[in-house]
């Protein structure tokens, strides 16, 4: 089992979002996840910015993906992600099915991502035969939901679990971070840029809910699964995936590297920097904005 | 024929009222979790979807069925026994979200007629056309989330036939990638074929006002002259940065009357009425207003107008009695 640092969900300056790579690059991590998932407005890294980039950390012994992004609307949106298929120096994780589509016609190697939607086996195997090395399941599926398909697996099939971070929700054609300042999605002054963690969201009576981060919806509570390690062992995963966040996240991925190493303190440690409460409900089969570890008893 | 009005049917009874009002296909669902609308009191067994069936049939109308939430590992069979079933009813199509349950149905039903759902989140023609290749699918359900202009450029690059949705409650969030539901419940669209199930709603006078909540999370409170809806999560009002509002959308329903004409022009193939879980008079009222709109429409789409009457009759069947053109109006986004 080993980490991956999964794509940043949020639009950084230019010079942070360099920064997180430039401090990734010597992180316990195998892999990294590069690129745009969100919103094709965020420019100030365009692809040959993210393929620089991706050949620097190649560079430097990482595993590069180029992520792609997961709400298609345009034709623009279209050339980008067949710019990315064509670039053909990295592996790419499909979103949507339209990356399948190209990736599968180009005969491409991928990795199938989490908003795939692969709920059972058998789309498991479609995704199999069509180049699918990795995948990631729903973020909602529990560990029992999990273990079952991977009883019938395909062979070789590797399996990458969302194990920190806010999980991201959903997706809307809408921009929730340009409504909130009511302003037009086509002319959102990159608001995003002022919420590097987004725009926390919360109920009437103060109780922090969600997260809005342009057109996605996270939760407001960090997915932790850094307590389960011993149950996603067992299960055979072999990637953890960490989601950036803008603070501390050297010392997040040194965290989980540790109790990768049997370090049991680092549950403890890591509960110090969470930006937010810790939720693990979705793991438990619970409602995601349950914490639930620690109470169970089977 | 383009715009072919598809309506729902929560049972047998809307079944018909669709039917007698106007509907040239009616949509439903099997009993349990294998449809999005898995709502206790609603949907068909096998005996009703037979005489549905007969009555769509005897009168040139057509029944599909939709098994659009995501087969789980350990009751795949219930998906599979599905599909089965259809065939065996001979159903005139079934509307699939799910890749694998798509190979099940072409590998042992080969003349089974498959839509893709709006739950399989196709926004462009690559994702629609890879469906096409794989599982010939004839007719792909767009989720509410692509301007007009951008659903133009799909229907222009696949041979796949288009539907839209026309009226109804609205997904503000791509269809297939919401699990808000389960967030705050466990049981989400995809997973349960729920969302914001009426099972976690807990409705509360307080000296402060009517509140919902769902499992236990406040999703809004209402004054005294306010009305109050159903509480589906997207549409409850919430704080942001000190300020409380309709964070992510108000209670107000897709109504796309007014695209009509356009829609005609770019030859989409059929209308869809949301709306299953609603009473056999709001199927009664919306399918004749749309019947006679898409009769109109088609007879003459240069001076097309809906009528004031109509868009009347509409917003009383619509949640918050305000309608929207959604994403197909870019504003909207």
């Amino acid at each position: 089992m080993n980490l991956s640092l999964g794509p940043l969900l949020y639009y950084w300056s230019r010079e942070d979002t360099l920064a997180l790579y430039d401090e990734a690059a010597s992180w316990p991590v195998t892999r990294i996840y590069l690129g745009e998932t969100v919103c094709s407005r965020r420019h100030l890294l365009r692809l040959p910015d993210w393929l620089e980039l991706a050949q620097k950390l190649a560079d430097a012994g990482k595993e590069v993906v180029l992520s792609s992004q997961t709400l298609i609307e345009s034709e623009s949106d279209l050339k980008t992600l067949r710019r990315i298929v064509s670039d053909k120096r990295f592996l790419v994780e499909a979103n949507e099915w339209g990356a399948v589509r190209l990736l599968s016609e180009a005969g491409a190697a991928f990795i199938a991502g989490s908003t795939l939607n692969v709920y059972n086996p058998e789309t498991l195997d479609v995704l199999a035969g069509l180049g699918a090395k990795r995948w990631l399941p729903p973020v909602e599926m529990s560990r029992d939901s999990l273990a079952a398909i991977l009883k019938q697996a395909p062979a070789d099939m590797e399996t990458e679990v969302f194990a920190y971070g806010k999980l991201p929700l959903a997706y809307s054609a809408r921009c929730f971070t340009a409504r909130h300042y009511n302003l037009p999605k086509d002319d959102c002054q990159f608001r995003c840029l002022d919420h590097p963690e987004g725009l926390s969201l919360s109920t009437r009576e103060g109780e922090t809910f969600l997260t809005l981060n342009g057109i996605q919806t996270q939760s407001a509570g960090v997915y932790s699964l850094i307590g389960e390690l011993p149950s996603l062992r067992e299960l055979g995963i072999s990637a953890l995936r960490l989601s950036p966040q803008s603070h501390h996240m050297g010392r997040v991925v040194q965290a989980f590297y540790a109790a990768m190493e049997g370090d049991i303190s680092q549950a403890a440690a890591l509960a110090r920097i969470l930006p937010g409460k810790p939720v693990d409900g979705y793991w438990h089969g619970k409602a995601g904005l349950e914490y639930a570890h620690g109470e169970e008893t089977c | 024929m383009p715009l072919e009005l598809v309506c729902p049917a929560g049972n047998l009874i809307s079944l018909k009222t669709a039917i007698d009002n106007g509907a040239d296909a009616v949509y439903m669902g099997f009993r349990g979790n294998t449809n999005a609308r898995a709502f206790p009191g609603l949907n068909f067994d096998e005996a009703q979807a037979a005489e549905g069936l007969r009555y769509a049939h005897d009168r040139g109308r057509k029944m599909l069925l939709a098994l659009n939430t995501y087969p789980q590992t350990d009751t795949w069979t219930h998906w599979t026994g599905a599909v089965d079933s259809a065939a065996k009813l001979g159903m005139d199509a079934v509307i699939l979200a799910d890749a694998g349950l798509m190979r099940y149905a072409v590998k042992n039903h080969p003349n089974l007629r498959l839509h893709l759902s709006v739950q399989g989140s196709a926004t462009s023609y690559e994702a629609v056309n890879f469906y096409r290749e794989h599982f010939g699918i004839q007719r792909a359900v767009l989720p509410r989330v692509l301007s007009l202009p951008q659903v133009e450029n799909v229907v222009k690059n696949t041979a796949v036939e288009i539907e839209l949705f026309g009226f109804g409650g609205l997904c503000v969030m791509v269809e297939g990638r919401c699990l808000l539901s389960s967030y705050c419940t466990g049981e989400s669209p995809n997973s349960a074929g729920v969302c914001s199930p009426a099972k976690a709603v807990q409705w509360k006078e307080t000296p402060a006002g009517l509140e919902s909540r769902l499992n236990g999370v406040l999703l809004d409170r209402y004054g005294k002259d306010e009305k109050a809806g159903y509480p589906t999560l997207c549409k409850g009002r919430f704080e942001v940065s000190g300020e409380t509002y309709y964070a992510l959308e108000e209670p107000t329903s897709l109504n796309t009357l007014d695209l009509l004409p356009e829609m005609l022009k770019m030859s989409i193939a059929a209308i869809k009425i949301e709306g299953r879980q609603r009473s056999p008079a709001y199927v009664a009222q919306v399918t004749r207003v749309w019947r006679a709109a898409i009769d109109a429409v088609k007879k003459n789409a240069d001076d097309f107008t809906p009528a004031p009457v109509w868009m009347a009759e509409l917003n009383k069947l619509s949640e918050g009695q305000s309608h929207t053109l959604g994403a197909y109006y870019r504003p909207w986004k």
